[in-house]
């Protein structure tokens, strides 16, 4: 178990390396200038000359990578705007601020928001497809696989808007979708957090219905399952001992890579709703060409898959003895 | 082709159907070899969900590619700006006079808030474009999947080594954030930042980044099936017959791959389509006036739409779901055609 992780965990490190080396070239190696679009209209080549001196896009570009790395993990204090302690991500361009305290500031947003969605999707989601399957061939099965099919469909950038405007602009049964601290109100929190919850695990729970049901209905054809059919053993024991166990590891792995994505910024959600959340981060250092910040978030969220992606691995082993990590 | 399913083809059709009616005895008799083509749509003719989610597929993309004849027929175009050609049908806030968005014998589906574009023609030239788009990226997708999978597969050892690790590295990435990151790189590599971008080089840009991370599913997919192939007797045969790994691949390996290529990508297809919008919603992707599937999302959660007129979100948002369903469902009725064995 440890060697695995150990190994995973090196893995991981090696790709992020890499993927920091791509995209730094991708987004500071490409004639797309942030000094342009920060001096503004009085603008001529000696301003645009200091202000790349000051961000030190004066310097090649493997020059720049490494004290880019360096910064990353010994800190730095050669920034104007101050000190910068390891993990150290740089300036943001457009607020000036540390890209780790905007992450680390952000973050509470998306882990609710993830998390929320998260127990309503497992919830519901996994429930209805185990009815389903339980009660194969019925009504209430074809009301939920269809269901599901339709909702499949749907998308956050159509459900959202348009549960905003029934809710909020239409009826204003509810307030505007808002993050606030759990810590201060969690009953604000809860309610401001309400709607995109349901709306992303609304998208999210008809994917987890058709596997669930499709995972159980497999398992409950299984040779060992009919065994202990034969042999007398009570249909429900049978399906939540025997069937619910052997249809975990896809559910599992589904999981893990819902929740890895969804922890890096549930970008569109976070957009729809205006939670300021990772995601929202993302799309706004899009606008801004603000290069630091969106490095710094584009890591953060591949970590976050990477992450869950050890994890997921090592579950296999719990949820199946038969499976030797390695 | 030397497919061991032909030879298994014209006997087991009758068992694998699973439906013995008239027909069937009809078929024991005449021994007649099928190819798996044929008995693929003889199945899939048999299914009435196939049948309908198909048609109702050939019905967006004939709209897509009739759209300039359609909209030349209904007198508009999606570029009329309809507020000031016809200020008399808007308030002064940009919303439509008449209920529901301004619905009418002379606007089917109604005006859009704001710059009052005509809704119907505007959807149809939005599916047009969104249609396009993805089914470039698919083309593109499919090609390098072909390429790299079977290379990966039938050539094994370092070559599959180097692809397996690329993929790894790729599947890390985070999709939508690289997309939404990498839209403006793309855009700047053909015109300078403060030039207005033509609309092109914009759906370039979009085919391109979504290929860059499209692809590895497929890949995977051929790499395992090709894998498996190459084991088998017919290749062995062909191996010893002198053939080169160049006509192996071409008359022994592509022809088998066919089935999880096809089934492949009637899945990855309507995953394209809503990537795309989604960029184009948040604004990255096709932006006004290029009339697109994702960008009247886009206008559909402005407040002014959210307030005053939701008639307007449900052409958009109704047609990609009929769109999506039926096409899943496509997915699902090929896969069940090609391989009648996988239960739902």
């Amino acid at each position: 178990m440890l060697r695995f992780l150990v190994r995973r965990t090196l893995g991981a490190v090696v790709i992020l390396f890499l993927l920091s080396m791509v995209t730094f070239v991708l987004f500071f190696g490409v004639p797309r200038d942030p000094a342009l679009l920060m001096c503004g209209k009085t603008c001529n080549a000696d301003a645009i000359a200091n202000i790349h001196h000051v961000l030190g896009l004066d310097k090649s570009i493997p020059e720049q990578y490494l004290i880019f790395l360096h910064n990353l993990v010994m800190g730095s204090d050669s920034f104007a705007q101050g000190p910068c302690p390891a993990p150290c991500f740089g300036y943001s361009y457009h607020s000036n601020e540390p890209v780790w305290d905007t992450l680390i500031d952000r973050l509470p947003t998306t882990v609710s928001l993830t998390i929320g969605s998260a127990v309503f999707f497992l919830v519901i989601g996994i429930g209805a497809g185990l009815v389903a399957a339980w009660r194969r061939g019925t009504v209430v099965d074809k009301v939920a696989t269809a269901g599901a099919m339709v909702i499949s469909g749907m998308q956050i950038y159509f459900l959202g808007p348009l549960a905003l405007a029934l809710l909020v602009y239409q009826t204003h049964w509810f307030d505007k979708p808002a993050y606030n601290d759990f810590t201060a109100n969690p009953l604000t929190w809860f309610s401001g957090l309400l709607i995109p919850w349901v709306i992303l695990s609304t998208i999210f729970a008809a994917q987890y219905t058709r596997m669930a049901r499709s995972s159980m209905i497999e398992q409950l054809q299984e040779d060992h399952v009919r065994t202990a059919r034969a042999k007398g053993m009570s249909r429900r024991y049978v399906f939540f001992r025997y069937a619910w166990r052997g249809s975990l590891i896809p559910i599992v792995t589904i999981f893990g890579i819902d929740l890895g994505s969804l922890l890096g910024g549930a970008i569109i959600t976070e957009w729809t709703f205006g939670l300021p959340g990772l995601g929202q981060l993302s799309v706004q250092s899009v606008f801004f060409s603000d290069l630091p910040l969106l490095l710094g978030v584009m890591l953060f969220a591949a970590a976050m898959i990477l992450l869950f992606n050890i994890i997921v691995d090592a579950a296999y082993a719990f949820i199946d003895p038969r499976v030797r990590l390695s | 082709m030397t497919s061991p399913i032909d030879i298994e083809g014209g006997g087991t059709s009758v068992v694998v159907d699973g439906e013995a009616g008239p027909s069937a005895k009809a078929e024991t008799v005449q021994l007649e070899g099928r190819s798996p083509g044929r008995l693929m749509w003889m199945r899939f003719k048999r299914d009435r969900t196939g049948v309908i989610s198909a048609c109702v597929v050939i019905f967006f993309f004939a709209i897509g590619l009739l759209a300039p004849l359609i909209s030349k027929l209904y007198g508009k175009d999606p570029y009329t700006v309809y507020a000031d050609e016809r200020p008399e049908l808007f308030d002064s806030a940009g919303v439509p006079v008449q209920p529901n968005g301004g619905i009418s014998g002379e606007f089917w589906f109604g005006l859009e808030p704001g710059n009052g574009y005509d809704v119907f023609t505007k959807l149809l030239f939005g599916i047009r474009t969104s249609l396009m788009i993805s089914l470039a990226v698919t083309v593109t997708v499919v090609l390098t999947g072909i390429l790299l999978g079977v290379a990966a597969g039938y050539l094994g050892g370092r070559t599959d080594f180097a692809i397996g690790r690329v993929i790894d590295f790729l599947l890390a990435f985070p999709a939508q954030l690289f997309f939404i990151a990498s839209m403006p790189v793309v855009v700047s590599l053909f015109v300078s930042p403060r030039d207005e971008t033509p609309t092109y080089v914009r759906v370039l840009a979009l085919i391109i980044v979504q290929w860059f991370l499209g692809w590895m599913s497929l890949a995977r997919i051929l790499r395992g099936t090709s894998l498996a192939l190459r084991e088998r007797e017919f290749i062995e045969a062909a191996r010893v017959s002198g053939a080169s790994s160049w006509r192996i691949i071409r008359k022994e390996i592509l022809p088998n791959v066919v089935t999880p290529l096809l089934v492949q990508a009637t899945y990855l297809l309507p995953s394209f389509v809503t990537a795309e919008a989604g960029l184009s919603f948040l604004g990255v992707g096709i932006v006004e006036p290029t009339p697109d599937w994702g960008q009247m999302f886009s206008k559909a959660s402005t407040e002014l739409v959210m307030q005053n007129d939701i008639t307007y979100m449900f052409f958009p948002g109704i047609s990609m779901i009929i769109f999506i369903v039926a096409f899943n469902l496509l997915g699902d009725s090929v896969r069940d055609a090609f391989d009648p064995k996988t239960a739902r």
